[in-house]
């Protein structure tokens, strides 16, 4: 259905003119502007009014109050706004299409932000969406934007509405205009068959990406394109594997003599960081996708394997037994200066460096139970975010605020596993599940759609 | 969007472990006349397919060696037979350590049936991680039979 998607958007403020016509006359004083501090531990979440989107047409209507929808459930699932019961609102999206709101009616609602918007269909049968944001408490207009698209993309323009009133209101990029790769599982847990799956960030648009013939693991987002690296079974070989969504194509990355793994795109995506294990010994390798060059960046005896970039791609966090037992390790992006980055008690592994470079989750087991946390680069501020049976695969959204990984339970009646993805933010708030058809592990975030 | 699902012609690729034996170990099958000599049933049932590891280990164990000298001696007896060893960790591990784990383990058996004489060229090794058990099931109990290098015929 929905082709695949460089979608064209045109995204463009409303024209001075139009914004001085609906502009808030009064409030001159300085007031202090609404924001969300995101910075602290928890949150009060913000209220803030979502209005159906009015539209002209039967389909505009219905388009617009969907788009509503997935903007009131993203701000939502943030956990830092509570968008307010549409059925309270005293304005229809007609009387805020062409008039400022009535303040004090939204203020007695409890609104501290209001948003309302358009739908409307062009003569070339494209959608134009425009929405406005306002300041209930201080009285005042924030933001209005406008996006023009294929109606069939209605959800992606209702997200990126969301990521920007994300980012007028707490200071940071969004991160709902974005997919989630991860692999799905089904059967019994001896005889598990596992897919590679797609959706959007909220569990719409669900794809499976691999038919399950052969057993496939870890996939990963390139930054850059519309391709994935994993690993699969295929043939009863076990390689990294690139995967364009676009087209469907798939190859084998790099000629190795042994079973490749835990692959990872540079943060340019010219390259793909990887393990390979041969004669008993892994280490780890980039493969330039450009040249085909391999080159072999680390030489231990021990296991080293699930490599990630930081943003700047100048360094490398990896998990290594070298020193006896799982812990993780920073390096050069050439292999040198190796530094052991975890020494609390247990074994960590899986380490991920945040998009924003400030932190690394990790995956940590420690006697019965394992955990997901975060630690800084430089070994410090160690903080353990969601614990218990089996919690394992940390990726990070794009902004580098919310974490999602799998719980993976023994089920009921002992036949069988129970995987699913959750996601959480880095305080350690609002942990949330997130609906999968089957069964889900190895979770990773896509960048924000380009 | 347009995907295409992934054609992969399927070679019959989980076949070969599925089919093997539950457990040589039980002793289970009686009628062993009826088994072909040479055959993945003869190893399990007669010689013993597997070997178990410790915890975090891929050492043998004196048990997991005498299996492996019936198995070395055994692959002299038919010597046109190739065996891949499929090297396995149990559940309580990252995917990506127990995949290494895995490999380890496997190339444990492989480096010990080459020390006795079975040529390295009939020898395979594939590991599965975490993501095969034989036995389900979340207690040590299980954990134990799953850590494990399996010997399987080609």
């Amino acid at each position: 259905m929905t082709t695949k998607t460089r979608l064209l958007l045109k995204l463009a403020g409303l024209t001075g003119a139009l914004l001085l016509s609906f502009g808030v006359a009064a409030p001159q004083e300085a007031r202090a502007e609404l924001r969300i501090d995101i910075t602290r531990g928890v949150v009060e979440p913000l209220p803030i009014a979502i209005t159906s989107f009015a539209g002209s047409g039967g389909r505009d209507a219905q388009t617009g109050a969907d788009i509503a929808k997935v903007i009131s459930a993203d701000l939502e699932r943030s956990g830092l706004f509570r968008p307010l019961d549409p059925r309270g609102f005293l304005q229809t999206p007609e009387q805020l299409r062409t008039g400022d709101p009535r303040y004090q009616d939204w203020k007695a609602l409890g609104a501290q932000a209001l948003v309302a918007g358009n739908t409307t269909t062009g003569p070339d049968g494209r959608m134009k969406v425009d929405f406005r944001l306002w300041d209930i408490a201080s009285a005042q207009y924030m933001q209005g934007l406008s996006y023009t698209a294929p109606p069939q993309e209605w959800r992606r323009i209702a997200h990126i509405v969301a990521d920007a009133i994300y980012k007028r209101l707490t200071g940071e990029d969004g991160y709902f205009d974005t997919r989630i790769v991860y692999v799905a599982e089904s059967g019994p847990a001896n005889t598990r068959k596992k897919q590679l799956a797609i959706m959007d960030q909220d569990g719409e648009n669900h794809q499976f990406l691999t038919d399950g013939q052969s057993l496939v693991l870890t996939p990963r987002f390139s930054p850059t394109t519309q391709e994935i690296t994993y690993m699969s079974y295929f043939n009863k070989k076990p390689r990294v594997y690139l995967f364009n969504i676009d087209t469907g194509r798939q190859e084998v990355l790099g000629d190795f003599p042994g079973m490749t793994f835990a692959p990872r795109f540079s943060p340019d995506g010219n390259r793909v960081i990887m393990s390979m294990a041969q004669n008993g010994n892994t280490d780890i390798y980039t493969l330039d996708l450009r040249t085909r060059r391999q080159t072999q960046l680390t030489d231990s005896p021990g296991i080293d394997t699930a490599p990630s970039y930081s943003p700047d791609g100048q360094r490398i966090v990896f998990e290594s037994d070298r020193g006896g037992s799982q812990q993780l390790y920073i390096m050069g992006a050439d292999g040198s200066g190796v530094k052991r980055l975890s020494f609390g008690e247990g074994r960590y592994g899986t380490p991920v460096w945040s998009p924003r470079g400030d932190l690394i989750a990790f995956t940590r087991q420690r006697g019965s139970s394992f955990a997901v946390g975060v630690v800084r680069p430089d070994g410090s501020g160690e903080r353990i975010l969601s614990e218990g049976y089996h919690v394992e695969g940390p990726t990070w959204a794009p902004n580098g605020r919310v974490l999602m990984f799998f719980k993976d339970l023994p089920s009921g009646d002992g036949r069988g596993r129970n995987a699913k993805l959750y996601s959480i933010d880095i305080t350690g708030a609002n942990e949330r599940r997130v609906i999968t058809p089957l069964d889900a592990s190895d979770p990773a975030w896509s960048p924000l759609i380009p | 969007m347009r995907m295409k699902f992934l054609a992969l012609a399927a070679v019959a690729l989980l076949a070969a472990c599925e089919t093997a034996p539950k457990d040589a170990n039980t002793g289970a099958a009686s009628n062993s006349s009826s088994i072909r000599p040479g055959s993945q049933e003869d190893l399990a049932v007669n010689v013993g397919d597997r070997v178990f590891f410790g915890l975090d280990r891929y050492d043998l164990s004196p048990e997991a060696r005498a299996t492996l000298d019936r198995q070395a001696k055994w692959l002299q007896t038919y010597g046109s037979v190739t065996v891949t060893i499929e090297g396995h960790a149990d559940e309580r591990g990252t995917r990506e350590y127990n995949l290494a784990l895995g490999e380890r383990r496997a190339n444990s058996v492989k480096n010990y049936l080459a020390a006795k004489g079975v040529p390295a060229n009939r020898v395979k090794v594939v590991s599965y991680g975490k993501e095969k058990p034989a036995v389900v099931g979340s207690t040590e109990a299980a954990w134990s039979q799953n850590r494990r290098g399996v010997t399987v015929v080609d």
